[in-house]
């Protein structure tokens, strides 16, 4: 029963090979055997959104996917966001206008901000709230993660004028 | 919160998939999107011995129109569904209702079939298929079969499905171009699961109603047909006066249960008041 198998994946645009039981989830794998720990772990059954990473690209919870599942694809993880020193816009915008407090709910909240942008880069208030109804955060009371929201689209649409 | 133990299995091909069920499938468990059953497993309300991933299965996962039926492979994603053209254009009511399963990265991975097969009572698409009258397709090595909705339904999370069953599509006839349709539900926070809801499916003759078929779910043990208020306004001229007989003989025919979430008398309520949202929808504020 508790056969190893060995997952091979990308993980943030780089090869990984993790020995897994079938049970692991990814986000145990990424979190224990690759040191990832940026991916956190609130509730372990889908609802709180803080595990959310893009598999191949779309948001998933990784609390709800096997890591053995995740053989062949590509894994985006928070630390995979930043070029060396400097922050993904996303993550700057959070920072400039307070979109975390604890910081527990902040790489959920990040990654489900990346795909929403990629898909609708000026979103309206409503479109924010429909893409990050499903993270939970404790502190913010969430006024402020809109605005991050906000000021990453506004930042990303100047950014590309330039 | 950790899963037990379980042997894991990713058939490459749905003969090899079906071979495994046929051999397993007593105490093995399919797995799809893993939305319902991955928390299960970390709660260990359910312990199979063995999971059989029919993910990297082909031939599950497209959408297509024939005959006057869309078909739509059980491993489809909701999102994929929720931003489809052709589900869009010919089955309208399943895009609208998509849109309330969960969030985003819930929909990213759950599947159609999954959501039949594990049918919970709150769940939209039970309601949405029974609503338009869908039908099952069903494989094993035993054979291929094929179960209208209702038949396939059961209570509190059971289904006609056997141990060594797959379900492979859901088909929906298109039906009438003078067709018309409603989905209203409440739920605590948007992508909770539903307190109640209501799908409606509606044909127009002339300025009359034709054919009605109202689903009501959420607090009862399964997605249920609201046969009464069908029956009181079926061939009658959708106005606020008929709306409000609909709403009465909803609220009739239904016995909600109470829960930590909300008494069975409020769900009662609230399913008169959502079948005249749904009717609104289909018919404006007549
Ligand atoms: C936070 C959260 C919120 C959610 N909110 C909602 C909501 O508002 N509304 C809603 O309807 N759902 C909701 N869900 C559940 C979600 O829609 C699931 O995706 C769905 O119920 C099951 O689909 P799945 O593909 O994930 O199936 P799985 O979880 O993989 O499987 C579910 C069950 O179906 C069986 N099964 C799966 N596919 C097949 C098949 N092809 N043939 C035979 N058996 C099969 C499995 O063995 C298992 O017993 C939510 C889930 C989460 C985590
Ligand atoms: S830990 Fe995965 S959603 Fe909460
Ligand atoms: S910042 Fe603490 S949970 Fe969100």
């Amino acid at each position: 029963m508790n056969t190893l198998h060995t997952v091979r994946l990308t993980v943030n645009g780089t090869a990984a090979e993790v020995m897994v039981e079938a049970r692991k989830t990814l986000a145990d794998a990424l979190r224990e055997d690759l040191g990832l720990t940026g991916t956190h772990l609130g509730c372990e059954h889908g609802v709180c959104g803080a595990c959310t990473v893009l598999f191949d690209g779309n948001p998933v919870r990784s609390c709800l996917l096997f890591a053995v599942q995740a053989a062949g694809h590509e894994v985006g993880t928070i630390e995979g966001l930043a070029r060396g020193d400097e922050l993904h816009p996303v993550q700057r915008a959070f920072s400039e206008f307070h979109g975390l407090q604890c910081g527990f709910c902040t790489p959920g909240m990040i990654l489900a901000t990346v795909d929403l942008l990629e898909h609708t880069p000026q979103p309206s208030e409503d479109e924010i709230k429909e893409a990050l109804g499903g993270n939970i955060c404790r502190c913010t009371g969430y006024q402020k993660i809109i605005e991050s929201v906000q000021g990453a689209a506004a930042a990303m649409a100047s950014g590309l004028a330039k | 919160m950790k899963p037990p133990s379980f042997a894991y299995e990713a058939p490459e091909a749905l003969d090899d998939a079906l071979a495994l069920l046929d051999r397993h499938g007593d105490d093995a468990k399919v797995l799809a999107g893993g939305q319902s059953l991955v928390p299960l497993l970390n709660f260990r309300l359910a312990r199979p011995a063995r999971l059989i991933d029919i993910n990297g299965v082909p031939g599950l996962a497209s959408i297509s129109e024939r005959d006057g039926t869309i078909s739509i492979g059980a491993m489809t994603r909701q999102r994929t569904i929720e931003t489809s053209p052709l589900v869009a254009s010919r089955a309208p009511l399943l895009a609208a209702a998509t849109r309330w399963i969960g969030h985003p990265p819930i929909r990213t991975r759950g599947t159609i079939g999954g959501s039949l097969a594990h049918n919970d009572p709150s769940g939209e698409y039970p309601a949405v298929l029974l609503a338009l009258d869908a039908q099952v397709r069903i494989r094993s090595q035993r054979g291929e079969r094929v179960l209208g909705i209702d038949a396939f339904l059961g209570e509190w999370l059971s289904t006609a499905l056997g141990p060594d069953e797959l379900v492979i599509a859901v088909e929906i006839p298109i039906g009438s171009k003078h067709a018309t349709y409603g989905f209203a539900e409440v739920a605590k926070r948007h992508g909770d699961f539903a307190l109640a809801g209501v799908a409606a499916r509606f044909t127009l003759d002339g300025s009359h109603i034709g054919d009605a078929r109202i689903v009501a779910f959420g607090g009862v043990a399964r997605a249920t047909r609201l046969t009464a208020a069908e029956d009181a306004i079926r061939g009658r001229v959708p106005n606020e006066t008929l709306f409000g007989e609909a709403n009465r003989a909803a609220t009739a025919a239904i016995d909600p249960i109470s829960d930590l979430h909300a008494t069975g008398e409020y769900r009662r309520h609230l399913t008169g008041v959502l079948v005249v949202r749904a009717l609104r929808q289909a018919f404006g504020e007549a």
